[in-house]
């Protein structure tokens, strides 16, 4: 048994320990492959004696490609009297991000990065505070008197600045935007997060495996079963679980219907952004009887309860009948506003992020797909065959339309998509809950209705979580917005905001 | 223009005593007061009903009001007078225009002195002090409020001026109770082009000057797109109050005067309290038609991209110059 189990390839793809001075070369090379850096993570794995002094740091870098799917893991040992990585920044945007986090929270500086910038912590935060060494300690008090965040200040005749948020007039997550704006025009836009920090990943670090589940479904409310399935997955992937087709089809239907519900209130609540109330009520309408329909199927109108490593309950599966109804609505729906010329007006050429802006960002899910790249993990990394083929949905304007279409289409797919899932399950109890006692590193990665989500843990051998490091779709696709709006009007802000609509929750975690 | 004074000259002595006529202006106040807010409040019934909604009571304005009345007014730091004199001056300037304008009866006091530009102005002076109250904190969604405020008011409000215009040249009087004496006179001219035409013109100055979809979203609470809402986001309680008020007479005598300029029956002329009475209702009808037409136009349409909005208001704008040509030439 121990014999076969070693001489299977390891699923996530390959792993390897890399010199920090090879560290560049190598990354560069899968990324000029075509390879997007999807995860970088910090660990901090510390000492027997207990005393840390910065000893024991480590990063991985995840490399992901597909199709067909491919997964490459890099590994650095830092230097323990000088944490540092060479930064990848020149190489990859998002790199820069993840160097950020990690020099925020795990004090280990990037070498070369041309904007090192605080990320996620606050003004308030002490600075050589590290909340994710394992020597961090409870939290100090917070400052008071620190310096404020440096916003790029544009100068110029007649540029003023319009700061909004981070406590808005609507009932929407905390987020402070500071537009410099000519007339009605936006110059600039700097999107400044973070307000929302949970410590989430240090919450997982200790937790028996099956026990991350809760945490996961509470990433980001609206996402509950996408980031829940992202973790089953990359625990799975550790602990070498087999899971059975039917559990893994279960999961995709009960992912899919995340993504119809929120799709759904989404291309409501671009109508109620442009004043169009009608469109907005029969999407709440709408979204009300899908939450409804997803409390019969798991127990709960938020997914959540159903996923947990190895096993996948649903206590019914949606009926043809149903799934009609709801395509035909939102087919109403979708007419109803585009044939509304003003609608219309409104959502083309607003706040447009090219092909070439997306990609050299890393935008992903729906906000990369409006503009022409095909990226959906659903392709490139499924997780099970699911026995259909799976076509992305695409637009190229780039602008609110192609977003608001992309949504439109991926809906009525995803609805055709659940009723061919619901023909092929034979079992809606599938699975085994029985982890083994064993370790070990294992990545999940799935398709949420915002973008692809990746999960990398770490399992000790006495089955507890090391680490569990998330990567929401919105924590790198963010900076594309602020790319979009250069010469949108002020008052299509909230439109193209919402357009996007990332999370808050799942970016700051 | 001297037949003009002649009309009103009639006019005057066919109307009863002073009192009277001051009676019914204060009557005409009250009535634009309290049925402003009802006026706002049925329109948001009817688009309600028309999402499939419940929507809150009519009422619901009347009783936002008196919980405001009830809350301090809290202006903000750095405020100087302006903000404080702001909601006052919207206030009385839609109270004179309402008791100046020929709403429920077409003698009321001063009738001589309710002319076109005097009516139009008092309601471009509420205008711009909300306009002055909003750049007065220093915030910059005050300022981007009064600013597109500003914007869309440089061009509804010579819309207006020039729309009823074109029923002054029709009646040979700037006289607004003059127009509407003529206009019962003579029902023939209801028909016209030019009246057509300027009713048209008007609508859109009502959406315009009023907020509603498609200039602005009354509805709405996301601050950047706001145009009204983010004008008055610094006042709060008695004052807020006062401005809310101040909109919703507006929006009543707008709509009360374009209805008795073009649909005039009803308007009581020759005094006697029953006629008054009747004249209320009427008008309670004709303005409460014109604002469900009106939600119910917002519920089909969305909210125009600000740039466009001015087109919108230069076409109002030309269909008014075009009323006024079409009714010179044919003289």
């Amino acid at each position: 048994m121990t014999l076969h189990e070693q001489a299977a390839p390891i699923p996530a793809g390959t792993s390897e320990l890399v010199a920090t001075g090879d560290l560049q070369a190598r990354a560069a090379a899968l990324l000029g492959a075509g390879f997007r850096l999807a995860l970088v993570a910090g660990h901090d794995d510390g000492h027997d004696d207990g005393h840390d002094d910065g000893h024991g740091l480590r990063v991985v870098y995840v490399f992901c490609a597909g199709p067909p799917d491919r997964r490459v893991e890099l590994q650095v040992r830092l230097d323990p009297d000088r944490p540092a990585v060479p930064s990848l920044a020149a190489w990859s945007f998002p790199a820069s991000r993840f160097e950020r986090e990690l020099a925020d929270l795990f004090g280990i500086e990037p070498v070369g990065h041309p904007f090192l910038r605080p990320l996620v912590r606050h003004q308030h935060w002490p600075r050589d505070w590290h909340p994710m060494r394992r020597d961090a300690g409870p939290a100090p008090p917070m400052r008071s008197d620190a310096e404020p965040f440096p916003f790029v200040a544009v100068e110029g005749p007649g540029v003023y600045e319009i700061p909004v948020g981070p406590v808005h007039a609507g009932l929407i997550e905390p987020g402070h935007f500071r537009f410099s704006v000519v007339g009605e025009t936006i110059l600039k836009m700097k999107a400044r997060l973070w307000f929302v920090h949970r410590g989430i990943e240090q919450l997982f670090e200790g937790r028996p495996a099956a026990d991350g589940v809760v945490l996961a479904e509470r990433i980001s409310g609206d996402t509950a079963a996408a980031h829940t399935l992202a973790y089953c997955l990359a625990v799975e992937d550790a602990l070498r679980v087999e899971v059975p087709h039917d559990a893994q089809l279960l999961r995709a239907l009960v992912v899919e219907l995340e993504r119809i519900t929120n799709h759904v209130a989404d291309l409501g609540a671009l109508c109620n952004d442009v004043g169009f109330g009608v469109a907005h009520a029969r999407a709440l309408t709408l979204r009300e009887r899908l939450l409804r329909l997803a409390g019969e199927i798991t127990g709960h109108r938020l997914l959540r309860g159903t996923m947990r490593p190895g096993a996948t309950t649903l206590r019914r599966l949606p009926t043809e009948a149903e799934l009609a109804d709801v395509a035909a609505l939102v087919e109403d729906l979708v007419g109803l506003a585009t044939s509304n010329t003003v609608v219309m007006d409104r959502f083309k050429g607003t706040a447009v992020l090219s092909r070439d802006d997306a990609e050299a960002i890393g935008a992903l899910g729906v906000v990369a797909r409006a503009s022409g790249l095909v990226v959906d993990a659903r392709v490139a990394h499924p997780f099970a065959d699911v026995g259909t083929d799976l076509v992305p949905v695409v637009e190229e304007s780039g602008d609110v339309l192609a977003r608001f279409s992309v949504r439109a289409r991926e809906v009525a797919a995803s609805l055709r998509l659940v009723a061919e899932l619901a023909g092929q399950v034979r079992s809606l109890d599938a699975g085994a809950s029985d982890l083994p006692r064993r370790g070990g590193a294992g990545l999940g990665i799935v398709e949420a209705w915002r973008g692809t989500i990746v999960d990398r843990v770490e399992v000790e051998a006495d089955g507890r979580l090391a680490r569990c490091k998330v990567v929401d779709p919105s924590f790198l696709t963010w900076p594309a917005l602020s790319v979009a709006l250069a010469d949108t009007i002020v008052p299509d802000f909230p439109l193209a905001n919402k357009s996007f609509n990332l999370s808050y929750a799942g970016n700051d975690l | 223009m001297t037949a003009t004074f002649a009309d009103v000259a009639t006019l005057s002595a066919a109307s009863p005593g002073l009192w009277a006529r001051a009676g019914a202006s204060v009557l005409q106040v009250a009535a634009v007061a309290a049925g402003g807010p009802l006026l706002l409040g049925l329109m948001g019934k009817v688009r309600a009903r028309a999402e499939g909604r419940i929507g809150p009571p009519i009422t619901q304005g009347l009783w936002d009001l008196r919980k405001l009345l009830r809350k301090e007014a809290i202006r903000a730091e750095h405020t100087s007078a302006v903000a404080a004199l702001a909601p006052l001056v919207l206030v009385a300037s839609a109270a004179l225009a309402a008791a100046v304008t020929p709403l429920v009866t077409t003698g009321p006091v001063v009738a001589g002195g309710a002319d076109v530009f005097v009516v139009v102005y008092l309601l471009l002076m509420g205008s711009v002090a909300l306009a002055l109250g909003g750049l007065d904190a220093g915030t910059a969604f005050g300022g981007m409020g009064s600013s597109r405020a500003m914007t869309i008011g440089a061009i509804s409000e010579p819309a207006l001026l020039v729309g009823i215009l074109a029923l002054a040249v029709q009646a040979h009087t700037s006289n607004l109770p003059g127009i509407v004496a003529a206009s019962l006179a003579h029902p023939g001219w209801l028909a016209s082009p030019q009246r057509l035409l300027a009713l048209a013109a008007l609508v859109v100055v009502v959406i315009a000057e009023t907020g509603r979809i498609p200039v602005d979203n009354p509805s709405t609470h996301l601050e950047l797109t706001m145009i009204h809402e983010a004008m008055i986001l610094e006042y709060a309680g008695s004052d807020l109050a006062l401005v809310t008020v101040g909109e919703a007479m507006r929006l009543g005598l707008l709509l009360g005067l374009v209805a008795n300029l073009f649909f005039p029956w009803g308007v009581e002329g020759s005094g006697g309290g029953l006629a008054i009475l009747i004249g209320l209702v009427v008008l309670g009808a004709k303005t409460a038609t014109l604002a469900a037409l009106i939600a119910l136009v917002e519920v089909s349409t969305a909210k125009l991209r600000l740039f466009r909005v001015p087109e919108l208001l230069a076409g109002g704008f030309v269909l008014a110059v075009v009323a006024v040509t079409t009714g010179l030439v044919a003289r």
